[in-house]
């Protein structure tokens, strides 16, 4: 089991490494930003697959969490508020370095939120409304609960659009880069492409390495205990309810960390990232992935969004990914990779006959 | 004008959005009682109803051109049954969703290639655009009778179905128990096709009548699925009358926040309404809470 | 001193009474069989006692502490295992996997601790393993604990569900028909599992239909009859008794 999933691990990492020396040696690096921005989105699909396919739970307001991490960081870091400076708290927390002074595009001085600070901001908040949302809408089953979120998705789409301060249909642009230690920038510049592609890669799989790691212990089991049997699962011992809020709660998170990352990245957001088409897309995707095959859901929700922003298939793209998600889930719902994996294990498994076993088992 | 008139127009406005909204949600209803999925491709057969029946319009006098647009339209229902569903009854039923969902954005892309993407609508059924009638003191466009008309014939003449003909019966019976219908003889596959053609003809139905006052172009089924799906759940799953009670609602609240909050905010009351009575009654106003709508995915 | 004790519990549903008036205790390292024909209202007790019904009225106490009202996994953490009269694994996992999901109330671990792999959670994850193990081998089904839980025979996914329950160190174990759908043999087998059972120090609360096994092992028997106790006593006294024969014969007359 862990052999094969430091294979899976390093069969990644030398595809990420493989995928930008090829677009260097081929003169197609600015690739990488629709690259960086895909494994952002792919974040956001991962822990739907953990809510998909772990929790057993469907959330079609997915778009909404990271809309509400990406404007939770582009308000605080772009919004002026020295006017408020002499009031205590601001007081308080610029002693705690929450603010900074810095010069705005006119040359005026102006007193702006630091990234990392407005990065927690956007974590807390998001926890308090998955919250807030979570724990009513758990109860509800089935089409219920995927309206319920779906309504929350919306809602909070209307309000970003209808608001001055979220600036409206324009969204918000200008938001700075977040420098996160040392020389780790996340930034749209070109000169840190690479870096930034580096970034995005780091999290996904270092996200990917929790998860697995959360899947395969005890809240894990519970979870697909759940998944498979919520009475029994609840006779056994579990708290189903908080298990699935949590679990909820957890993915919320990751969608709007994703946001946060995605708006430094990207300079900018703009109210469609709460459409309930992203929202939508989000949960098609991870299911095309296999829900509860996390790799699965990683590999395909890149791959298919990066194709996608590359506008690969022009004026067809919809109607390409439409196509790509009935053809995947007719023909394998547990999701395209795992049989291809199965296909692959079973050729590396006649080379060797014996590998399947442990030791002394023959 | 006064304000009780103001008022009564608002209302009017929000009957005439929320006939159609619960014209949608029976059609969701209709499919989902045959075979629990929810088909978010309902909003698209009204779609493909209003640009068929425009196309059509322009060789053919109106009446005929509806009717064929309702029967191509239910046709298409038919073949996406069994084309796609028929084959796929080991899929989970989340599975089935998201094929739906893939349906719906394909069908949306085919639309916007074999049209375009303008704004099309066909002519008013009687009278003209300015035409006005007046009821209890408030104005309306005569096509708004056409409308809450065509729904209450729909929604009559669908409850005789159900209630009284032998196919409809096999339906209800398919819908609260399908293995005790099935050891009755009665052949599941067919009558879900049959739900797919009469959801999507009725579908194709509002398409026509709402076309001259909403217009019709290729993107419009999307929010009128989201519409027809939250009238469903509001109303509960599986049950008739709480769809057109859900359509309702939900027609009249977007109306009158219209009147109140500023236009970018207009959904926002309709669904927060709907979240808070499902927080209040998980299972919809009239929904059964051990109803086969309340099951998992 | 009583483990647990069900005093003056009624539940209807609808307006069909399903249990009424029914009191009994169950002393500590006993094994207690609860018999009726069918509709008598077992299994609806057993879901009061477990916490997936709520009573109507009446108090359900264990260790003297009042229950019913608390939550199914508030009364598993409590210690009172259960089984299903149709073997509800999860399919989805392993055996092993299965028992281990018994575990869970007695293992603390959060995510953040199963997230990063801290030691404490990894020497917790072993004994997890372990006592689900030790609990596999207890049934004898330790061979198969790598196997699919849906590969397996209706009668081990029985035994499975069986050491999942045990998994979960209870005090008492609650098994709704663990003999129906068992052959002769297995039904033979399951007979000294329980009695077994017993020997390790956990008590036994059981629904069955299969009287031969009922009698052999059970110390005490209740006798339900359309929701209500009629009877109650050893085998020797239940067999005699005869309420219970025109119970089971269907004659009315000796009931009043």
């Amino acid at each position: 089991m862990k052999l094969r999933r430091f294979i899976v691990v390093l069969l990644l990492l030398a595809a990420m490494v493989g995928v930008q020396i090829f677009l260097r040696a081929t003169g197609q690096e600015f690739c990488l930003t629709q690259l960086t921005m895909a494994l952002y989105y792919a974040l956001v699909v991962i822990g739907l697959g953990l809510v998909m396919g772990y929790a057993g739970q469907v959330s079609l307001g997915h778009g909404g969490f990271f809309a509400i991490g990406g404007y939770t960081t582009a308000v605080l870091t772009t919004r002026d508020f020295s006017p408020f400076k002499d009031t205590a708290w601001v007081g308080l927390l610029k002693a705690a370095h929450v603010f900074v002074a810095k010069e705005d595009l006119f040359g005026a001085q102006v007193m702006v939120v630091t990234p990392w600070a407005a990065f927690l901001a956007a974590m807390a908040l998001t926890a308090v409304v998955a919250v807030l949302i979570g724990y009513p809408a758990l109860r509800l089953k089935g089409h219920y609960l995927a309206m319920a979120t779906l309504g929350f998705g919306l809602i909070v789409y209307k309000i970003l659009l209808g608001s001055t301060v979220t600036g409206a249909a324009d969204g918000i642009t200008s938001v700075p880069e977040w420098s996160l230690f040392g020389v780790l920038t996340v930034s749209g510049k070109t000169a840190l492409r690479v870096q930034n592609y580096y970034i995005a890669c780091g999290l996904v799989l270092a996200v990917l390495l929790l998860l697995q790691n959360l899947v395969h212990s005890r809240v894990g089991r519970a979870l697909l205990a759940i998944h498979d049997r919520e009475t029994a699962a609840n006779a056994m011992g579990i708290n189903t309810a908080s298990y699935k809020l949590r679990a909820f709660v957890l993915s919320a998170i990751l969608a709007a960390a994703a946001g946060v990352f995605f708006t430094h990245y990207t300079g900018g957001i703009g109210p469609s990232e709460a459409s309930a088409l992203k929202s939508v897309r989000y949960v098609a995707l991870a299911a095309a992935g296999g829900m509860a095959n996390l790799w699965g859901v990683a590999v395909i929700s890149t791959l298919i969004n990066y194709l996608s922003l590359r506008d690969w298939f022009g004026s067809y793209d919809n109607a390409v990914f439409g196509t790509m998600l009935i053809v995947i889930i007719s023909i394998a719902p547990e999701g395209p990779l795992k049989p291809l994996g199965m296909a692959v294990r079973r050729v590396f498994f006649r080379l060797r006959p014996s590998g399947g076993k442990p030791h002394g088992a023959a | 004008m006064g304000s009780g008139d103001l008022i009564l127009q608002y209302l009017l406005s929000g009957i005439t959005k929320g006939s159609i909204y619960a014209i949608v949600a029976i059609g969701f209803n209709l499919i989902f009682s045959a075979t629990g999925v929810l088909n978010f491709a309902q909003g698209e057969f009204v779609m493909l109803g209003g640009m068929i029946a425009v196309t059509l319009s322009f060789y053919v006098p109106l009446p005929v051109a509806i009717t064929g647009a309702v029967i191509l339209v239910a046709l298409i229902g038919c073949l996406l049954e069994v084309l796609f569903f028929r084959r796929l009854r080991r899929h989970s039923i989340m599975h089935m969703v998201i094929i739906t969902i893939g349906l719906s954005i394909v069908i949306q892309e085919i639309a916007l290639h074999l049209w375009d993407e303008k704004v099309r609508s066909l002519p008013y059924f009687t009278g003209k655009e300015i035409s006005s009638v007046a009821v209890f003191g408030a104005t309306i466009s005569p096509q708004v009778l056409w409308v809450l008309g065509t729904v209450a014939v729909v929604f009559v003449l669908l409850h005789a179905f159900l209630r009284y003909s032998l196919q409809g019966r096999a339906m209800r019976a398919c819908s609260s128990n399908p293995e005790a219908a099935m050891l009755s003889g009665i052949n599941i596959a067919n009558l879900r096709t049959l739900s797919f053609g009469l959801s999507a003809g009725i579908g194709a139905l509002a398409g026509c009548v709402i076309s001259p006052i909403t217009m019709t172009q290729y993107e419009m089924g999307g929010p009128l699925a989201i519409k027809g799906f939250a009238a469903a759940i509001l109303g509960g799953l599986g049950n008739p009358m709480g769809a057109v009670a859900g359509g309702l609602l939900v027609g009249v609240l977007e109306a009158f926040s219209v009147s109140k909050l500023p236009a970018a905010y207009n959904d926002v009351t309709a669904f927060a309404v709907l979240l808070l009575v499902l927080f209040v009654r998980p299972q919809g106003l009239f929904g059964s809470p051990t109803g086969d709508g309340v099951r998992e995915f | 001193m009583a483990l647990l004790e069900v005093e003056n519990v009624r539940r209807s549903f609808g307006g069909l009474v399903a249990v009424d008036k029914a009191s009994f205790t169950v002393a500590e390292g006993q094994i207690k069989a609860l018999i009726g024909p069918n509709g008598a209202g077992k299994t609806t007790l057993f879901n009061m006692v477990s916490g997936l019904l709520s009573t109507e009225t009446g108090q359900i106490r264990f260790r003297d502490r009042r229950i019913n009202g608390l939550r199914p996994y508030q009364i598993a953490r409590a210690g009172i295992a259960r089984t299903f009269q149709n073997p509800s694994l999860f399919l989805q996992m392993s055996v092993i996997e299965n028992v281990m999901v018994g575990q869970h109330v007695r293992t603390r671990a959060g995510i953040a601790a199963c997230c990063l792999r801290l030691p404490r959670q990894q020497r917790e994850e072993r004994a997890i393993r372990d006592a689900a193990l030790k609990q596999l081998d207890f049934v004898g089904l330790a061979p198969l604990a790598e196997a699919s839980a849906g590969s397996l025979t209706f009668g081990q996914r029985r035994m499975v569900e069986l050491a999942r329950a045990l998994a979960t160190d209870p005090a008492l174990v609650l098994l709704d028909e663990p003999a129906s759908g068992l052959n002769n043999k297995e039904t033979g087998d399951l007979g000294a599992l329980i009695q077994k059972m017993r020997g390790a120090g956990v008590t036994v609360l059981l629904v069955e239909h299969d009287m031969s096994l009922v009698m052999d092992i059970s110390d005490d028997i209740v006798v339900l009859y359309q929701g209500t106790p009629i009877a109650q006593g050893p085998p020797s006294a239940i067999q005699n008794d005869p309420r219970v024969v025109a119970v089971y014969l269907g004659d009315d007359q000796h009931l009043s």
